[in-house]
C-alpha cells in the first residue's frame, strides 16, 4: 500500500512537471485569499479587478466565455442585478444579428471579444497558464497554493524591465515572466492608473493583483461551489469510511477469531 | 458456475418458482454474490471494485455530459464551456469525468500489477487475463478519443501524433491514416467520429467486463498464495473461503470510500492538476504547442514509441517505434505461456521479486521518459527501458521459471491464513 502511495505521489510529480513551463522565467507567488481548500474569492478584489480590467485590459482583450450576468452570482464580484445592467450597457456595445447592428449590451450578453487581433481571450487565461508551484515544478503543493495561473499573470504585468526592442516592425518588452523572455504587450499599467472606489492601494502591484484574481474568477466562476462540495464529500465519505472500518472489523472477528 | 462447490439458489414461495422456471435472474445474482471467495485476499484485491466503480461513473456522467456538448470543430470548446458556466452541476460532471478517467488508470495498473506478481494470469486464468487486456487496450482508445472531444491544443495536436503513428505504417499508412481521420487532418470529421466511439466503447468495455467476472468466478479467484481453492467437497472449500457477500462486499467497499476520499480531494481542490493546461486554449491547427505529452497514463507506452530513434534495415524508426509500443502490450497478454514457473504466487519467488520490482521501477521510469522532451539521455534511458520491458516477458519470465529456486508454498489457503490468524486455543477441538 505505501508503495502504492509512493509511486502515486511520483506519477502526480511526474506529470505536473512535464507541465511546467520550461526556461529561467520568473514567477512571483503572490498570496491570493481564494488559495487552499479554505480559500475564498475576495468579492470587493473582483470588483475592483473587473474596473482595471473594463477601463484598461478590455481595449485590447475580448472575455468571450463570460456572460454579463454572471457579474451578479454569488462566489463572485457579486454585483446587483441593476448595477449589472448599468455596467454592461454603458461600456460595452455588441453585435445583434437579428436587428443587424450594434446596440448597448444587456446581462444575457457575452463580454465582446478581443478587440486587437493578436490580444488572446483572457476568459481562461488563468487555466491556461496554470502550474509553477512546487519544488523543481512538481506542483503537488497546488492543493494549498493554488494553481499558479494568477500568479503567472500577475507577474508577466509587473515582470517589465523597461527594456524594448524592434523586430520586423514590431516592438518587444522585456519581461522576465513571460516565456522568451520579449512580450509584444507594451507594459499596460502604471501606478495610480486606475482610481478604486474603495481607496484600495493602486500602485502596480496591487492593480496587478486584483486583475489576475478577477481573471481566475472568470477562467473558474464556479471554484467557491466547487471547494464547497469537495469539504462536504470528503468530510461525508471519511464518516462512511469510519463506520465502514468499523463495519468491516466486526464482520471478520470471527473469522479472523479475534473475538 | 461450475467450480468451487457451493448453496445455489433455490426458488422459495411459487411466486418465485414461477419466476426462476421462466427467467433465473434471481439465481444468477444470488450466485454472482455469495460467491466462495479465498478468504486471505489482501488489500490488492480491492482493484476490481474500484474500477467497476470508475466504468460506472465514467458513463453516468459521460451520458449527462453528453446532453450539452457539441461535436463540431467551431462549438465544441466553448460547449464544453458553457458546460463549465451554465450547466447546473456541469463543473461537477466533467471534473468528476475528467478525473475519473485517471482514477480509471491508477486502478488498473494497480490491478494489473497485482496480477503479474501474483500470478493471476496463470492456468487456468489465462482468458480472464486476455480479456482483461483487452478491457484495458480499449480503456487506452477511450480515454485517447475522450481527451479529443473538448478541442483544446492538447486535444488537437494530440489526435495529430497519435493518428501519425498509423500513417508510419508502410505502403498502406497513408491511406489507413486518412480512412481514421476521414480527412487529409484532423478537422471535423475526425472529432465526429472520435465522438461516436467514445461513446460506443465504454460499452464495449461493459461486456467485455461482464465477460471478464464470468472467466474469474468459473475458475475461481487467485489469492496471495498462488493455491487454489480445495474444491472435493462444500466443507473442504468453506474452509478455504468466505462468502463474497458480505465479507468482500463491505471490505471493497471500505478501501473504495478510502480511495474516493483522496480522489473528491481532488476533483474539489485541484481538478486541474492531472490536465495539461495547454487544453484550455482552443485548438489551433496552425499553432503547434512547445511540447506535445499525452495524459499521464500514456507516458510509458509513448516513452517506448520514441526510444526507436534508428531505421533497421528497410523499416524506418517511425514504424519501429509504433511496432514496439503495440509490441509492449501484446507482450503482456503472453505472459500465461511465456512465464514457465510451476508457482504461481511471486511471494515464494525471490529472484522473481526482484524481476517484478525492477519491472515496476521500469514502468515508472519509462512514465518520467515520456513526459520529458526526446533529448539528451532522454531516448537512451527510454531505450534501456523498453528492452528491461520486453525482456521481463519474454526471456525472465520463461528462463526463472527453469532457474529459479523457490521457496515451499502452503499446503491449502487455510494454513496461510492460519498463519496470519492463529486459531485461539478454546477454539482448536
Amino acid at each position: 500500500m505505501k508503495k502504492l502511495l509512493l509511486s502515486a505521489i511520483l506519477v502526480f510529480g511526474l506529470v505536473t512537471n512535464a507541465n511546467a513551463e520550461s526556461g529561467k522565467t520568473h514567477i512571483e507567488d503572490f498570496d491570493f485569499s481564494f488559495e487552499g481548500p479554505f480559500g475564498k474569492f475576495d468579492q470587493y478584489q473582483l470588483q475592483r479587478g473587473l474596473q482595471v480590467y473594463t477601463e484598461v485590459c478590455s481595449a485590447c482583450h475580448g472575455l468571450r466565455q463570460v456572460a454579463f450576468r454572471t457579474l451578479g452570482d454569488e462566489g463572485g464580484p457579486h454585483l446587483d442585478p441593476e448595477t449589472v445592467k448599468a455596467y454592461a450597457a454603458e461600456n460595452f456595445e455588441v453585435y445583434d444579428a437579428e436587428k443587424d447592428e450594434d446596440r448597448a449590451a444587456i446581462p444575457s450578453d457575452k463580454f465582446p471579444v478581443s478587440g486587437l487581433e493578436n490580444a488572446p481571450d483572457l476568459s481562461l487565461m488563468a487555466k491556461a497558464r496554470a502550474g509553477f508551484h512546487g519544488p523543481n515544478g512538481l506542483g503537488i503543493n497546488q492543493i494549498i497554493k493554488g494553481m499558479g495561473g494568477p500568479e503567472y499573470i500577475a507577474s508577466v504585468l509587473t515582470g517589465y524591465t523597461g527594456k524594448e526592442k524592434e523586430q520586423a516592425g514590431t516592438t518587444f518588452y522585456e519581461n522576465t515572466a513571460f516565456p522568451g523572455g520579449w512580450i509584444a504587450m507594451s507594459p499596460p499599467l502604471s501606478d495610480e492608473l486606475v482610481e478604486f472606489a474603495d481607496g484600495h492601494s493602486n500602485d502596480v502591484h496591487h492593480i496587478a493583483e486584483d486583475v489576475s484574481a478577477f481573471l481566475m474568477w472568470t477562467a473558474e466562476p464556479k471554484m467557491m461551489a466547487r471547494q464547497r462540495v469537495g469539504l462536504i464529500s470528503v468530510g461525508m465519505l471519511i464518516l462512511l469510511g469510519v463506520l465502514l472500518y468499523f463495519t468491516n472489523k466486526k464482520l471478520w472477528r470471527d473469522i479472523k477469531r479475534k473475538t | 458456475m461450475a467450480g468451487i462447490p457451493h448453496d445455489h439458489y433455490k426458488p422459495k414461495t411459487g411466486m418465485q418458482k414461477w419466476f426462476h422456471e421462466r427467467l433465473p435472474i434471481a439465481s444468477l445474482i444470488y450466485d454472482t454474490l455469495t460467491i466462495p471467495t479465498p478468504k486471505n485476499l489482501n488489500w490488492m484485491w480491492i482493484w476490481g471494485i474500484v474500477l467497476t466503480f470508475c466504468l460506472a461513473l465514467q458513463i453516468i456522467t459521460g451520458i449527462i455530459l453528453v446532453m450539452h456538448y457539441t461535436p463540431h470543430v467551431d462549438l465544441a470548446f466553448d460547449s464544453v464551456e458553457h458546460i463549465m458556466r451554465d450547466v447546473n452541476g456541469g463543473w461537477a460532471f466533467r471534473y468528476l469525468h475528467a478525473n475519473g478517467a485517471s482514477l480509471f488508470f491508477i486502478a488498473v495498473y494497480a490491478h494489473i500489477f497485482r496480477g503479474l506478481f501474483y500470478g493471476s494470469y496463470k492456468a487456468p486464468r489465462e482468458i480472464t487475463w486476455i480479456l482483461g487486456m483487452l478491457i484495458y487496450l480499449m480503456m487506452m482508445a477511450t480515454g485517447f478519443l475522450g481527451y479529443v472531444l473538448p478541442w483544446g491544443q492538447m486535444s488537437f495536436w494530440g489526435a495529430t501524433v497519435i493518428t501519425g503513428l498509423f500513417g508510419a505504417i508502410p505502403g498502406v499508412g497513408g491511406i489507413l491514416q486518412e480512412w481514421l481521420l476521414g480527412g487529409p487532418a484532423v478537422d471535423n470529421a475526425t472529432l465526429n467520429r472520435f465522438f461516436s466511439l467514445h461513446y460506443l466503447l465504454p460499452f464495449v468495455i461493459v461486456g467485455l467486463v461482464a465477460l471478464h467476472i464470468w472467466a474469474f468466478h468459473t475458475t475461481g479467484n487467485n489469492n496471495p498464495t498462488g493455491v487454489e481453492v480445495r474444491r472435493k467437497s462444500k466443507a473442504e472449500a468453506q474452509k478455504d473461503t468466505v462468502p463474497f457477500w458480505p465479507y468482500y462486499v463491505i471490505k471493497d467497499l471500505f478501501a473504495l470510500v478510502m480511495i474516493l476520499i483522496v480522489f473528491m480531494a481532488i476533483v474539489g481542490f485541484m481538478p486541474n492538476y492531472l490536465g495539461h493546461p495547454d487544453n484550455y486554449i482552443p485548438a489551433n491547427p496552425l499553432a503547434t504547442p512547445a511540447h506535445i505529452v499525452p495524459e499521464w497514463y500514456y507516458l510509458p507506452f509513448y516513452a517506448i514509441l520514441r526510444a526507436i530513434t534508428f531505421d533497421v534495415l528497410f523499416l524506418d524508426a517511425k514504424f519501429l517505434g509504433v511496432l514496439a509500443m503495440f509490441g509492449s502490450i501484446a507482450v503482456m497478454a503472453l505472459a500465461p505461456w511465456t512465464d514457465t514457473s510451476p508457482v504461481r504466487s511471486g511471494r515464494y519467488r525471490p529472484t522473481f521479486k526482484i524481476a517484478f520490482w525492477v519491472l515496476g521501477f521500469d514502468f515508472m521510469l519509462l512514465m518520467w521518459c515520456g513526459a520529458q522532451p526526446a533529448e539528451g539521455l532522454v531516448p537512451l534511458v527510454s531505450l534501456i527501458g523498453a528492452i528491461y520491458w520486453f525482456a521481463y516477458f519474454l526471456i525472465i519470465l520463461p528462463v526463472l521459471g527453469w532457474t529459479e529456486k523457490t521457496l515451499p508454498v502452503p499446503e491449502t489457503i487455510e494454513a496461510d491464513f492460519d498463519a496470519h490468524y492463529p486459531p485461539k486455543p478454546s477454539t482448536v477441538k
